[in-house]
């Protein structure tokens, strides 16, 4: 249910923003903008800093349809390693898709259909021979609502060590603890480690998937807007948290709020309508982007 | 935009603002449940009370009419009489033996005077039903032992429990030691059986099974004699004892004193001591066997039967429908083929019980069970051509009723699997977690309170189901219960009582339908309370359930 619910906007969005070209309020008009719209290729101005930094995550020539819907096309985009990468843009532009394809869960969607490759850290995601759950295992992704499993505080966090049999208390015990800490939730929870994880505040359950991500040490953590369902104080955590984790982990995490994209990421990338428009390090998308559709954008003038 | 509010308002209709506040609906809908809750707390209160008065110790009233004739007995109703109009009321007067009926229309008219006897006794005996009378001597063999009703009184209620405890003790000789020594007898003689069938004719195996069983038939009579005298002694010590009473019209009747199941004056009863032999009837209910006909004693083998048949039923029907409705679910894609499969469960619903009767008896009992007795029990089925899983039993009767609630539990199940938030999937899947990881960890123990919403629908359903049950193994009466203390401890085989069949037994086929109608409101209501209670456990688990796995809203 929740899956449809999440992945249609995106669907629907792209089928009811293609006809209308955005009308940008700056001068003289964001062309590029309209040529994408026109469904005309354009191609993505990526700045070379992002090139010069070492990737874990390289989206190579990247399309994907729902049935016969783009929803994106031709992405081409490394993702540096231990830097948290933002992406922004209108909504229905597939930012969400694109993190959902990196770990393949558009696989449960049974008309999505897919070019082109990813390779995580040289290893291609979508070779045939590739095993999801292994790759899965390799990642940790936080979503838009928090999703807390029904169990214990504990047995969250440590749900990705028991699904590989993992059962030694030490190790478990060990793990709960990093990943909690890692989280900036340790203190709060560590006198009821074996208490339901739902009875935690919704700042709390998000931080709980944060930590319940990072257990596995993942090569790459996605995150899905993981403040859209949170309060300003909440928000203010998990983006402390994000910084936090800037350096140990590699993070890709999708946005609607400029000023979390500019707050906490080193790079960022602006979509539109499916296709990668602008790429470069966070001070110069926010400051002086090659191109203007990007200044629109991030000033807050369209979208 | 501004010439609107220029433009005059528009009239509304006087409808619209009743429409709109939509109070005559919720008059309707009020008024619907109303009508629902005052449909269903009627039936339950008039049950309840119905059921809870059957035990109460009622006054008994002499009446003694114009022609001279004496009746005592119970006031049990009082109407006009359709044919003249007159007012009447209906004595329940016991003495069956002696007046050919248990109770008698009296017409007002007709009466002389009455009065409330301060002796007159209400007697339950084991055999022959309600007796009321005015004790006057207590006899041991031609010797009488106290005479006069208080005298009588007190040396009755010395004498009877141990009369009554010699009598039991007896009883279980009979029953419970004899009925070993029986099934020891039984067994030795199939194995004898058993040994030919399985080596032939004159084998030295069947020799060897007949000397064992020569050697069982030796011991088994030596036993038996033993017992024999037991008992006798028991039943000698008791022989000769007997309370006489005196009938409402002079005739002077004894009763064994071990043949009194229970006696009490209801006249001379203070409170307690009325509250005390309601309790003492209630408890008889609850724990004792069924008499005469199942209209008189106690219910424990259905009870039993019930909650038994219930609860495997519950048992066997959880994981079939579980497991049907996770295909459905998480496993089959969506096609015409799944949408068939659905419309199909939901139909089975709707199929009358007595047809999954039917298919109980022709598939489990005289299929399946036919062939267990073929395989594994044919001594039996040759030596005395006695089927031991073919025919009705609990095991069948379970079997049928969890075929016949299964497609609630599907259906349930289906909802609460649907009703997981797919974000929880996702989440697992985004940790590694394979699909059946996904299901056993997390979908399933969030599904659970709603699974248990299906199994407590299902156990209703099936509690309360009797058609079926009368083809697949439910009696009128089986003692034996199917859980006892003989090895293998369950028999899953045996036939069984069950509490609604017993309502249509002693309702419906009882040859004294008038006395026995209070027992069905008693019957009822015990059914209705024990299905409430399995109800309310099952909720209970529920709700616990659900504090743990269900998040709340924050």
């Amino acid at each position: 249910m929740q899956a449809q619910t999440e992945a249609g906007p995106e669907k629907s969005g792209i089928s009811e923003q293609s006809p209308t070209p955005p009308r940008p309020a700056v001068d003289p008009p964001a062309d590029r903008l309209v040529e994408v719209a026109a469904g005309r290729e354009v191609t993505a101005e990526v700045h070379g800093a992002v090139l010069g930094e070492t990737p874990v995550l390289e989206i190579d020539r990247f399309n994907l349809w729902y049935g016969t819907k783009q929803a994106l096309h031709r992405i081409t985009m490394p993702i540096p390693h231990g830097k948290v990468t933002a992406l922004v843009g209108p909504s229905g532009c597939g930012k969400s898709t694109l993190l959902r394809s990196v770990n393949r869960l558009n696989d449960l969607v049974a008309s999505v259909r897919i070019t082109g490759d990813m390779r995580l850290n040289g290893d291609s995601i979508y070779d045939p021979r590739m095993d999801v759950i292994e790759l899965r295992k390799r990642m940790g992704m936080v979503f838009q609502k928090p999703n807390p499993f029904p169990m214990s505080i504990y047995e969250n966090v440590v749900y990705s060590l028991r699904i590989d049999g993992e059962n030694c208390r030490a190790v478990l015990d060990e793990v709960c603890e990093a990943s909690l800490r890692g989280a900036a939730l340790w203190d709060e929870v560590k006198d009821r480690l074996h208490e339901s994880a739902l009875g935690l505040s919704g700042g709390q359950q998000q931080r709980l998937c944060i930590a319940r991500a990072i257990a596995a040490e993942p090569e790459v953590l996605l995150l899905d807007e993981p403040c859209s369902a949170l309060d300003p104080i909440a928000t203010g955590k998990v983006e402390d948290l994000i910084q936090e984790l800037r350096g140990r982990y590699s993070v890709l995490i999708v946005t609607h709020n400029m000023q979390q994209a500019s707050r906490t990421s080193d790079y960022t990338a602006f979509m539109y309508l499916g296709r990668l428009i602008e790429y470069g390090p966070t001070t110069d998308i926010f400051t002086k982007p090659i191109l203007k559709e990007t200044e629109a954008y991030v000033t807050g003038r369209f979208g | 935009m501004s010439s609107d509010s220029q433009r005059p308002r528009r009239q509304r209709s006087a409808h619209a603002s009743l429409a709109a506040h939509g109070e005559p609906w919720v008059w309707l809908t009020a008024g619907a449940l109303a009508l629902a809750i005052g449909m269903i707390v009627g039936l339950l209160a008039f049950i309840a009370a119905r059921g809870a008065a059957t035990f109460w110790p009622v006054p008994l009233e002499l009446v003694e009419l114009r022609d001279g004739r004496r009746v005592l007995g119970e006031i049990s109703g009082r109407e006009d009489d359709p044919g003249s109009g007159v007012a009447r009321r209906l004595l329940r007067t016991a003495n069956f033996e002696l007046t050919g009926s248990h109770f008698e229309w009296v017409d007002d008219a007709a009466v002389g005077g009455t009065s409330l006897p301060e002796w007159a006794t209400a007697v339950e005996r084991l055999e022959g039903g309600r007796f009321h009378g005015l004790p006057t001597r207590l006899l041991h063999g031609a010797e009488v032992v106290a005479e006069g009703p208080a005298e009588v009184w007190i040396a009755y209620e010395a004498a009877h429990p141990e009369a009554r405890r010699r009598w039991r003790q007896a009883l279980r000789i009979d029953k419970v030691e004899r009925g070993e020594l029986q099934r020891e007898l039984r067994a030795a003689r199939l194995a004898v059986v058993q040994a030919r069938l399985d080596h032939g004719a004159g084998s030295a195996a069947e020799t060897r099974a007949e000397g064992d069983a020569a050697e069982v038939v030796a011991r088994v009579n030596a036993a038996e004699a033993a017992l024999d005298a037991r008992a006798a002694a028991l039943r000698d010590h008791n022989a000769g004892w007997a309370v006489e009473f005196e009938t409402a019209d002079g005739r002077a009747v004894p009763i064994p004193l071990d043949g009194i199941v229970r006696a009490w004056q209801p006249n001379r009863l203070s409170l307690g001591a009325k509250i005390r032999v309601y309790l003492g009837r209630w408890a008889e209910f609850l724990t004792d066997d069924p008499r005469e006909a199942n209209s008189a004693g106690g219910v424990f083998p259905a009870i039993f039967g019930t909650i038994a048949m219930t609860l495997i039923m519950a048992l066997l029907v959880a994981p079939f429908g579980v497991l049907a409705a996770l295909y459905l679910r998480e496993y089959a894609g969506r096609g015409p083929v799944t949408t068939a499969v659905r419309v199909a469960i939901n139909n089975l619903a709707g199929v009358p019980s007595i047809v999954y009767g039917a298919f109980g008896l022709g598939f489990f009992c005289y299929g399946l069970g036919a062939g267990i007795d073929e395989l594994f029990f044919k001594a039996s089925l040759v030596a005395d051509s006695q089927p031991t899983f073919g025919t009705g039993g609990l095991l069948w009767a379970s079997l049928t009723l969890a075929l016949l609630t299964l497609p609630v539990v599907i259906v349930a199940t289906e909802e609460a699997l649907a009703a997981v938030p797919n974000s929880m999937r996702e989440g697992s899947y985004a940790c590694g977690a394979g699909k059946w990881q996904t299901i056993r960890r997390i979908v399933l123990p969030r599904a659970l309170p709603g699974i248990m919403t299906g199994l407590i629908l299902a156990m209703a359903r099936g509690a309360g189901e009797v058609a079926p049950l009368m083809l697949v193994g439910v009696k009128k009466l089986a003692l034996d219960l199917p859980i006892d203390g003989t090895f293998p401890f369950v028999h899953a085989e045996r036939e069984f009582m069950h509490l609604a069949y017993l309502i249509y037994d002693v309702g419906f086929q009882s040859p004294n339908a008038q006395a026995a109608r209070p027992m069905v409101f008693t019957i009822t209501f015990l059914l209705v309370a024990i299905i409430a209670l399995l109800n309310v456990a099952a909720i209970r688990i529920r709700s616990r359930l659900r504090r743990r796995f269900v998040a709340q809203q924050f």
